[in-house]
Formats: C-alpha cells, sequence, structure tokens
C-alpha cells in the first residue's frame, strides 16, 4: 500500500537509499484516530505559526529511523501539493511541516503521514507549550564571544610575550583599552553564569565549586583594569578571556543532550489527547482537557482510561500493568469502580467520570510524591565537596602572603595578595570534572545508556545499594517460555488451540497463540470465556477447553503436578479436548539473559534488595541468584515501593533503583539514582535519571564500574592541577607573577588536565570493553 | 605608527564581522541540529520524469508535422 503511494508518485527513490525501508511499517490505523485534530483548539495549541496562507507544525515521528525515511519524510510536499516545505531534524526525530491553511487541515496531514507509516504521535505535552532549545544556543553565543575576544586579546598581546619594547607610549596605552573593551563583553556576558552560581551557593550557605572560581576571575579582571587604567599594560587579560573560554568549552562538552530521550516524563505522555464522548446514541471526539466529572465515554480495545470512573456499560477486562506492574486481567462488571491507568482489553466498554483526570488515583501519585525536585544532601559532586576546603587554603595563603609582606611593603602585599588568588583559580579542577564525566556519559551512550547529565555518573559511583524491580526489569513478560507437558498434539489440535486462544485477551491466552503462531480458517462456534476460569469452543463437533484445572474438569493430572509448578515459577493452563486432558502449557517466566551472571557479581559490593509487584512464587528461583543476604520482596505496591526506598534513604543508604514501569516510577524518583529499562529507548520510561535498554542490561556492572573509575580520574586530574597550583603559588606569594608567567601557567594546567582525562577515559573504556 | 592602529581596527573590525556571522548562525538555527544536514546532502537530484514527458510529446508532435 505505501508503495502504492510513492509509485502514483514517483518517489520509489525511497527504496534506493536502504535496504531496509519501512521495516517499521504499522498496520491500518482506525478511522477517527486523528479526528481531535479538527478541533480547532487543539489544531492552535500544536500549531507553531499560522496565519491565513501559511502554517506551520511540528511532529514527533518514532518511527524514523533512516536515511530514506529523512528522504520520504522531506519530499511530502510531492505527495500532497498542499504542504509546501516539511524539513526533517532526525536526532529528535522531529518534523517541521509548512502547508497552506487553506488547502489541507492538520488531521489531513496526520493521516497522511501515516498512511506512509510515519504515525506522529501526539500526547497532552505537547499541547503545553513547548520549551525552546534557546539555552542551548545561548551557550554557543557566549563561546563565539569568548573565542573572539580571547583571539583578538592574544594577538594584541604578542608585544608583551615577545617583550618588544613599544617605542611610543601613546601606541601601548592605545593596546592596553583596545584589550579592555574586548574584555568587556567577556566578563560581563560570558562569565555572568559562574558569579550567579557563586552567589545562589553562598546564599545557602554552600561553598560550590563557583566559589573560589568566581573569586579568581574577580580578581583576575580587576587587577587587569586596575593595570590598564593606570597605563601599566594589559595586565592579565589575555588569561582571563582565555579561562573563560576554556570553561565554556568543558561546559558544552559535558552537555550531550539526548533529545530523543525524555527524562522528565510523566502521566501527560501516556494519556491520550483525545475521548471518545457518548451523547445519546452518537459518538463524539473530545479533547481530554474538556473532560467534565458525569461524561460517559467509550473505551475501546487497547485505550487507556483517563480518569477515574464508574463502569457503566460493558464487560470490563482491565489491564493495571501500567499501574501496578503486574499484568493480570482484572474482570469488572457495571457498576464497579474504575482506576485512571488501566487499559480496557476486550470489547468496547461505556464509562462515566467519577473524577477529573488531575484529581485521579494515578495522577494523584504524581502529584504527591516528591516529583518536583528532589533532594540529594546524600551524594554531592567531588569538585564541590573539595571546593569548601580549597577556598579556606588558598584564603589563608593569600592572607598570610599579605599579612608577611606588609611588613615590606603595602603594595607589594596587595599585588601578591591578588596574585594567589589570580593563580589560585581552579580552573582545571573545574574542567575535570565536565570533560572526564562528558567523556563517560558519550561512551555509556554509545553502550545503550544514556544518563540524564553528567552528575548521574559521578552519583552512580557512589551508591551502596541496589534495588532492582522484578517483572519486565530481570524477567521479560513477551519472550516467557512455553512448553506444553502432556500428550503429544496433532496439527490439527494445535490448529485448533490457535484459533481458540487467539481468540481470547486474556494474556496467557495470547502468549500461546503466539507461540503456536498457526494460521487457520476454522470456524468455531459455542465460544465461552468464563472470566479467570478459562475458555471453551466446539470445532467440528470437537470440544476445546483451556484454562484452570478445575476448569477443564482434569482428574487424571493429579495435585502432585500442580505444587510441581509451585516451585517452577510458571503458569499452568491445561487443555482438554472432547472432556480429555492433553496435558498443559507451562508458562514460565524468562530472566533476563547474563542476569544472574550480572546479579551475583554486585551482590559482594551492594547491599541489594527485589521489589516485586507479583506473588512471591518464584522466591526460590530468585533466591538463588541474588545471595543470602539479599532481601526479596514481594506484592509491593507503587506506593509500598516509594516508602521502602524512602526509609532506605532516612537510614543514610545511597539507593540505585532500577525499573521499568510507571509502577516503579514513584521508587524511581525518590532514589539517589534511579534507572529505567527500556526494550525501546523512544517509548515508554517513566521519569528517570537514565535509561538503559534492554539489550545492554547484563552490562550493567561494567557500567558501575566504569563510573568508578571515572571518578578516579577526576581525583587524578584533581592531583595534577593542584601540581601546577603549587608551582604557581610558589611564584605568587614572591611576588614574581607576570602576566607572562600566567599567560602560560593557566592555559597549560588547563590543556594538560584536559588530554589527561580524555586519553584516560578513552583508554579505561577500551581496557573494560565498552568501547 | 599610527598605521598600525589602523591595521589593528581593521583587523579587529574583520574578525567582528565574523563573530556576527556566527552569531547570526547559532540564531538562524544552524547549530541545533548537527547531523540531519550530513544525510541530506547526499540525496540526488533525481531526473525529472514530468520534464522528460514534455519532451516526449514535443518530438511526438514533430513527428507527427
Amino acid at each position: 500500500m505505501v508503495y502504492q503511494v510513492l509509485n502514483d508518485n514517483n518517489l520509489c527513490n525511497y527504496y534506493t537509499y536502504e535496504n531496509h525501508p519501512g521495516s517499521t511499517q504499522k498496520n491500518t490505523i482506525s478511522k477517527n484516530k486523528y479526528e481531535f485534530l479538527d478541533d480547532s483548539e487543539i489544531s492552535n495549541q500544536l500549531l507553531d505559526f499560522s496565519d491565513t496562507k501559511l502554517s506551520t507544525v511540528t511532529f514527533f515521528i518514532p518511527d524514523m529511523h533512516c536515511a530514506s525515511c529523512i528522504w520520504l519524510l522531506e519530499n511530502l510536499s510531492r505527495l500532497n501539493p498542499a504542504v509546501q516545505n516539511s524539513r526533517v531534524n532526525f536526532l529528535s526525530k522531529k518534523l517541521s511541516i509548512t502547508f497552506l491553511t487553506q488547502e489541507i487541515t492538520l488531521r489531513k496531514i496526520a493521516e497522511l503521514l501515516a498512511t506512509i507509516g510515519y504515525e506522529p504521535l501526539i500526547s497532552l505535552e505537547d499541547l503545553e507549550k513547548k520549551s525552546e532549545s534557546t539555552s542551548h544556543r545561548k551557550l554557543y553565543y557566549k563561546i563565539g564571544i569568548a573565542g573572539f575576544s580571547f583571539g583578538n586579546i592574544m594577538l594584541l598581546s604578542f608585544p608583551e610575550y615577545l617583550a618588544i619594547d613599544a617605542s611610543s607610549e601613546v601606541l601601548k596605552q592605545t593596546f592596553a583599552y583596545v584589550i579592555l573593551l574586548l574584555s568587556l563583553p567577556v566578563f560581563f556576558y560570558c562569565s555572568w553564569d559562574y558569579f550567579e552560581s557563586a552567589y545562589k551557593g553562598i546564599k545557602q550557605k554552600f561553598i560550590n565549586i563557583d566559589v573560589p572560581l568566581a573569586i579568581g576571575i574577580l580578581a583576575l579582571f580587576g587587577r587587569s583594569v586596575y593595570e590598564v587604567l593606570m597605563g601599566y599594560g594589559p595586565g592579565y587579560m589575555d588569561s582571563f578571556a582565555g579561562l573563560i573560554f576554556f570553561l565554556l568549552l568543558g561546559k558544552i562538552f559535558q552537555q550531550k543532550t539526548f533529545d530523543v530521550l525524555n527524562f522528565e516524563r510523566n502521566y501527560k505522555s501516556y494519556f491520550p489527547i483525545s475521548v471518545t464522548l457518548s451523547k445519546g446514541k452518537e459518538e463524539r471526539i473530545i479533547p481530554l482537557s474538556k473532560l467534565k466529572v458525569g461524561d460517559r465515554l467509550f473505551i475501546k480495545n487497547g485505550e487507556l482510561i483517563p480518569a477515574d470512573s464508574i463502569l457503566f456499560n460493558g464487560n470490563g477486562n482491565i489491564d493495571y500493568s501500567f499501574v501496578t506492574g503486574e499484568s493480570v486481567l482484572v474482570n469488572k462488571t457495571p457498576g464497579e469502580k474504575l482506576f485512571a491507568g488501566g487499559k480496557q482489553v476486550g470489547s468496547k466498554i461505556e464509562i462515566e467520570v467519577l473524577k477529573d483526570v488531575s484529581q485521579s488515583y494515578l495522577t494523584q501519585l504524581w502529584n504527591n510524591f516528591s516529583f518536583d525536585k528532589k533532594n540529594d544532601a546524600g551524594i554531592t559532586s567531588f569538585a564541590n565537596s573539595i571546593s569548601k576546603y580549597f577556598t579556606v587554603v588558598i584564603l589563608f595563603i593569600a592572607v598570610s602572603a599579605f599579612v608577611y609582606w606588609l611588613s615590606i611593603d603595602v603594595d607589594i602585599a596587595t599585588t601578591v595578595f591578588i596574585a594567589v588568588l589570580i593563580v589560585a583559580c581552579p580552573c582545571a579542577l573545574a574542567l575535570s570534572t565536565p570533560f572526564t564525566l562528558g567523556n563517560s556519559l558519550r561512551i555509556f551512550s554509545k553502550n545503550k545508556f544514556y544518563a540524564k547529565n553528567i552528575n548521574i555518573i559521578e552519583k552512580l559511583a557512589k551508591l551502596d545499594t541496589i534495588v532492582f524491580d522484578k517483572t519486565g526489569t530481570i524477567t521479560v513478560q513477551s519472550e516467557a517460555g512455553i512448553e506444553f507437558i502432556g500428550v503429544d498434539l496433532t496439527f490439527s489440535e494445535q490448529q485448533m488451540v490457535s484459533t481458540l486462544t487467539s481468540n481470547s485477551t486474556h494474556p496467557l491466552s495470547r502468549q500461546i497463540s503466539n507461540h503456536l503462531n498457526i494460521k487457520s480458517d476454522l470456524i468455531l462456534e459455542d465460544f465461552i470465556e468464563i472470566p479467570s476460569q478459562g475458555i471453551k469452543a466446539t470445532f467440528n463437533g470437537n470440544t476445546i477447553k483451556i484454562g484452570s484445572k478445575d476448569f477443564v474438569n482434569s482428574v487424571s493430572v493429579k495435585t502432585k503436578s500442580h505444587s510441581e509448578f509451585g516451585k517452577a515459577n510458571a503458569s499452568i493452563v491445561y487443555l482438554s479436548i472432547n472432556d480429555e486432558v492433553k496435558g498443559y502449557y507451562k508458562i514460565s517466566n524468562v530472566y533476563r539473559e547474563g542476569i544472574s551472571e550480572m546479579i551475583s557479581s554486585l551482590t559482594d559490593k551492594y547491599e541489594m534488595y527485589l521489589l516485586s509487584g507479583d506473588n512471591d512464587s518464584e522466591k526460590e528461583n530468585l533466591q538463588k541468584i541474588f545471595n543470602d543476604k539479599s532481601k526479596l520482596l514481594f506484592s509491593q505496591s507503587p506506593y509500598d515501593k516509594l516508602e521502602f526506598i524512602k526509609k532506605l534513604k532516612s537510614s543514610g543508604k545511597k539507593v540505585l533503583m532500577v525499573g521499568d514501569g510507571l509502577n516503579d516510577a514513584g521508587a524511581l524518583s525518590e532514589s539517589n539514582v534511579g534507572i529505567s529499562i527500556a526494550e525501546d529507548i523512544t517509548s515508554f520510561t517513566p521519569a528517570s535519571d537514565a535509561i538503559l535498554e534492554a539489550s545492554e542490561f547484563y552490562r550493567f556492572n561494567k557500567f558501575i564500574d566504569f563510573s568508578k573509575k571515572s571518578l578516579r580520574i577526576i581525583y587524578l586530574s584533581f592531583g595534577i592541577s593542584v601540581f601546577y597550583h603549587i608551582i604557581g603559588l610558589g611564584a605568587a606569594v614572591q611576588g614574581m607573577l607576570s602576566p607572562l608567567f600566567a599567560a602560560v601557567l593557566m592555559p597549560l594546567s588547563s590543556i594538560t588536565v584536559v588530554v589527561f582525562t580524555t586519553l584516560s577515559t578513552g583508554f579505561l573504556a577500551k581496557r573494560i570493553k565498552l568501547l | 605608527m599610527s598605521v598600525i592602529i589602523v591595521l589593528i581596527l581593521f583587523s579587529i573590525l574583520i574578525a567582528g564581522g565574523f563573530l556576527i556571522a556566527f552569531l547570526w548562525a547559532v540564531k538562524s538555527g544552524q547549530m541545533d541540529d548537527k547531523y540531519t544536514p550530513s544525510v541530506r546532502i547526499l540525496f540526488d537530484d533525481e531526473p525529472n520524469k514530468s520534464e522528460s514527458k514534455i519532451e516526449l510529446k514535443d518530438i511526438n508532435k514533430n513527428v507527427s508535422k
């Protein structure tokens, strides 16, 4: 179908760019899926710009994955001439489209994208105004200006470096003033963040790394301005501009952002943007924001219940795995209460809304928990913790040098005092952290472990407790191992089982039908599904029953096998044909590959816990993987998990939480570091500090190991910078710090640290095979 | 000696021009997406079929004449 659309429009080049374009082709979309885009309120919120002629809109397209995708999406105008222009940002998977307002509607565009296989993902978050990437640009402005000033000041300082004695005093003065002029934007614009951060730190009675940095910058600049105005020369302006330039470079280095990933997701990303309202016999699609208490809604198969409500009509089979993590369907009959976040499986139901979306149980969870700002008193970064002592020592040296020289000469004493402050500027220290951790961040991301920022890596190295979630994290739901134990089934029998199970929406049925994967055109009659019992149907006179032991009426299979399965941590589904029990399907949870090795290598060093929303049927198996010291807790609600982490933290532990679903969201955000495991990084991840692709989970211990090594590199580079400081301070206290000496020493120490950290992180990563 | 001052002013002016060009480039969004343009440049301008059709028609006309 896609090919047809493309061929009609002469876009077959699509197939020449990559071998497997369109591999993520989704099946048919429902006709009304984008009906909500016709609502002018929603469409206005989505549009970036609109007037009577042209409009611009930006869609997030998760299925974009190759060069062919870019090519096709950028040639959208050939599929529909009303589209004027389309531009792809591949890394953030965004497509911005300019179109003729009169000719095509937003809904048509969304449907056009969906027909060629690129369904735009529109979530509630998009409606609330998007944050622009201006902060990113600001840093580039600053670097541009600092680099410009740094270069020109260096150029103008050359006569000083080469000790060329300018014969004309006027020339020397002009140079000095031009230099002063160039340095003003560096001081007032580029370095402003450091003062702001230092001020904030002092205000909170906390000396961060920016405090000594700000003192150093202030001393450098102040002293240089004084020298220029007094006519002594340009002072240390070159060192000053260079220092700021390097610091900003460090900032941009640590600022690797993963545009596609969203670490701050809340329920709004998952909730539908619109709901189907039932008014009498009519169905109308309205935006979720217009939903009122008392409205009646239709929830179709696979749709999420947006707000707490009462089941009004139909047979509810609610999958609460979104909230609780347990993938067991809950059966509801009309009149029963449904909670937001549940997913209806099966036939259409009608519900009446009881509470607002923001007041519902699940959303309350988000509002109640410490989601806003987490306090991390437990772990401070190395640079910040050392800067307290650093500042005190420097001030002590400066004052004592001042006092010593005071007895000899007041002028020299002041010069020495300033010189100590200048040379003690911890630029190398301030650079070591962003460069080391920025590098680690890149190495991690190459291995599909994406951390929100560099602080996470440092925190990762300092943890002492690890808490795992079970379902979805340690075990895989999708490829649960299925075994049939009993009489061998003939093909036609398997066919019947497959057809029968494919008609049920129960997770176990679906697993069996996926496992058998037989297509057939058998016609089933008298299909009956008894919730939490089993299913039954007749094929050509053969009655098949699949379900619990009592349901299939098994007499021959004794309780012996039943107790067996309790140990084997599996679900058992019995099968009988014409009331003769053929055996049972054993559906066991599968642990992720390499998980037990990974965990057992961590048990010596860390306190380990396991929290599971499920019952304790697997306790023995898990206890083997974890050692005896580790505690395994079962039947934990999302709230229990959160409280558990809180308790660990209040007892002084530094906690790492590894989880996957929304049910872990509270615990993930409460822990010091929360890592969410994702099968596919662009899909479903709750708010967390880092996202790890499930396929790399078995190397998790290596990531922790490497973060520790990174920290060691920072310590070492701190040693290097201290070495330079001692040389510099030695010169400074003797009153011998010339501008030239400073101009050589300060960049040299910065560059040494940068080179050292970059090389050593690369080397270590190769050694533990992360590169 | 004043020639060197003029020289310095000129050099700074030129460098300033480049600085403004850089700032303008950032502002226009060139630093926002550093990957897609590298792919985009590889797409060929394909031969335009509609044009060749017209040519064919012209030829046919000429033949019929």
